[in-house]
């Protein structure tokens, strides 16, 4: 447990604090974990969330942008007024909790089925697409020379990479060709203009709450580039949940999203858009035989990730619904 | 050739004993682990069941398409080559259609219940 190393934590920076309690494990590999707790104050405890790297484990995997890129990044979009966690503590080597950091709870939901599905978030949803718009808008906006060293990619980039990860897991599938064959073709070239990319904005990443979107989470995948690849990818079919006739993450209508990104004051491209919804698809087929290869060959052998490796075909029939739509 | 019962009633026997007699008593993570393997099971019931009838179609598929023999693997491999190498398309006769039923056999074993795949069923394609 790490109860005692972060009540000495909060101890040192939390004016008043006087321990932590309720101290429980979220989620997360072995790499990178998510704790909750509450820090304990004579006025009142306060919710937060340690997102941290434990000792020994701080080389971050070559795609992540890295905890303390994360924790600048979320710091940012807070002040810049786009639903975010307020990022509380920063840690340091003193902490002894390894790598990462302290940020205020807020409180919702983060399972998209349920956000979906449950009365509670029923007047909300039909608002939900339309606040994407605005809040992706917001994001695009955070001034380039205030982030952190991110990694640039464009679409060739992202082609290149896909092609190489998806050759090395030695899984030939001749939809998945078609696809990167119709990326290559349709490779929209270098975005007009380059910001900060969140790269993984979809729903079952942001906490949603009765009034709507609360907070943007798991910044892990931010980048330099095409601000329409958020759009792209809030659209993949994986993450509309069965809701399959509202693309917005199952919440509404593109036209819908659209309006709420160009009512804060960004314009939109919806070829580009339907570009990444592709890429975006592809891109989470690929990752489900990553899963396949991680169960095979390395040491998570959970059953879990096996029943991913059968998700793939889901990838396949939205891409043949993309590219080669059959008679309505 | 082995005894009976087969590996379809087998396989279907744990499962819904799984379902029946042990989820009721168990609750939380377990719970959930235990849904996982039953919708595992569930998988290779239905493949036992289908697959190897949707497997000899896709051969024949393939042999036509491709005008060559071999495994269902090595034809899938020949395929995404020619894909890769833009020998074939989607203007290819036949590989629009080819797909297509290949994906919709593989969901019907993967993932009935994805709502593409319900859609697509409902079109009269399956």
């Amino acid at each position: 447990m790490i109860e005692a190393e972060l009540s000495r934590s909060v101890q040192r920076w939390y004016p008043g604090a006087t321990g932590v309690a309720g101290v429980a494990r979220l989620s997360g590999g072995a790499s990178q974990e998510t704790w909750r707790f509450d820090i304990v104050h004579p006025d009142g405890s306060i919710g937060a969330i340690l997102r941290r790297a434990p000792n020994g484990y701080g080389a971050a995997p070559t795609r992540a942008a890295g905890l303390a890129a994360e924790a600048t990044l979320m710091q940012l979009a807070f002040e810049a007024g786009v639903p975010s966690p307020r990022v509380m503590h920063v840690l340091v080597p003193d902490d002894d909790l390894g790598t990462g950091f302290i940020m205020q709870r807020v409180e919702g939901e983060t399972i998209a089925r349920k956000i979906l599905r449950d009365d509670e978030f029923a007047a909300a949803r039909p608002r939900v697409a339309r606040q994407i718009g605005g809040v992706l808008a917001g994001l695009h906006k955070l001034p380039l020379s205030k982030l952190p060293e991110l990694r640039h990619m464009s679409a060739t980039k992202e082609i290149g990479e896909f092609e190489r990860d998806y050759r090395s897991l030695n899984w030939p599938k001749p939809v998945f060709e078609l696809a990167l064959r119709w990326l290559r073709d349709h490779d929209p070239g270098p975005s007009a203009e380059e910001t900060l990319v969140h790269g993984d904005f979809r729903n079952g990443n942001l906490i949603i709450g009765a009034d709507g979107v609360r907070a943007v989470l798991d910044w892990e995948l931010a980048h330099l580039g095409d601000p329409m690849e958020d759009l792209g990818w809030v659209c993949v079919n994986s993450w509309r949940f069965g809701e399959i006739d509202k693309p917005v993450g199952g919440f509404g209508s593109r036209e819908e999203l659209f309006a709420g990104y160009e009512a804060a004051g960004r314009k939109c491209d919806p070829e580009r858009v339907k570009f990444w919804e592709v890429m975006g698809t592809l891109r989470w087929g690929i990752m489900c035989g990553g899963m396949m290869q991680r169960f095979r060959e390395g040491p998570d052998h959970s059953m879990e990730r096996a029943m991913i490796g059968r998700r793939a075909s889901e990838t396949e029939i939205d891409l043949l619904r993309l590219l080669a739509p059959r008679g309505s | 050739m082995q005894d009976e019962p087969t590996p379809i009633e087998l396989t279907k026997s744990v499962a819904d004993f799984l379902r029946n007699d042990i989820a009721p008593l168990i609750s939380g993570h377990p719970a959930f682990k235990l849904r996982v393997a039953v919708n595992i099971l569930d998988l290779v019931t239905r493949q036992l069941t289908q697959g190897e009838g949707s497997d000899a179609a896709e051969v024949e598929r393939l042999r036509a398409l491709l005008g060559a023999d071999g495994t269902v693997t090595e034809l899938n491999r020949a395929l995404a080559d020619r894909i890769a190498k833009s020998e074939v398309d989607l203007a290819t006769p036949g590989l629009a259609e080819h797909l297509w039923q290949t994906t919709m056999d593989k969901l019907a074993v993967d993932q009935p219940n994805y709502a593409s795949y319900k859609r697509e069923l409902s079109r009269g394609g399956g």
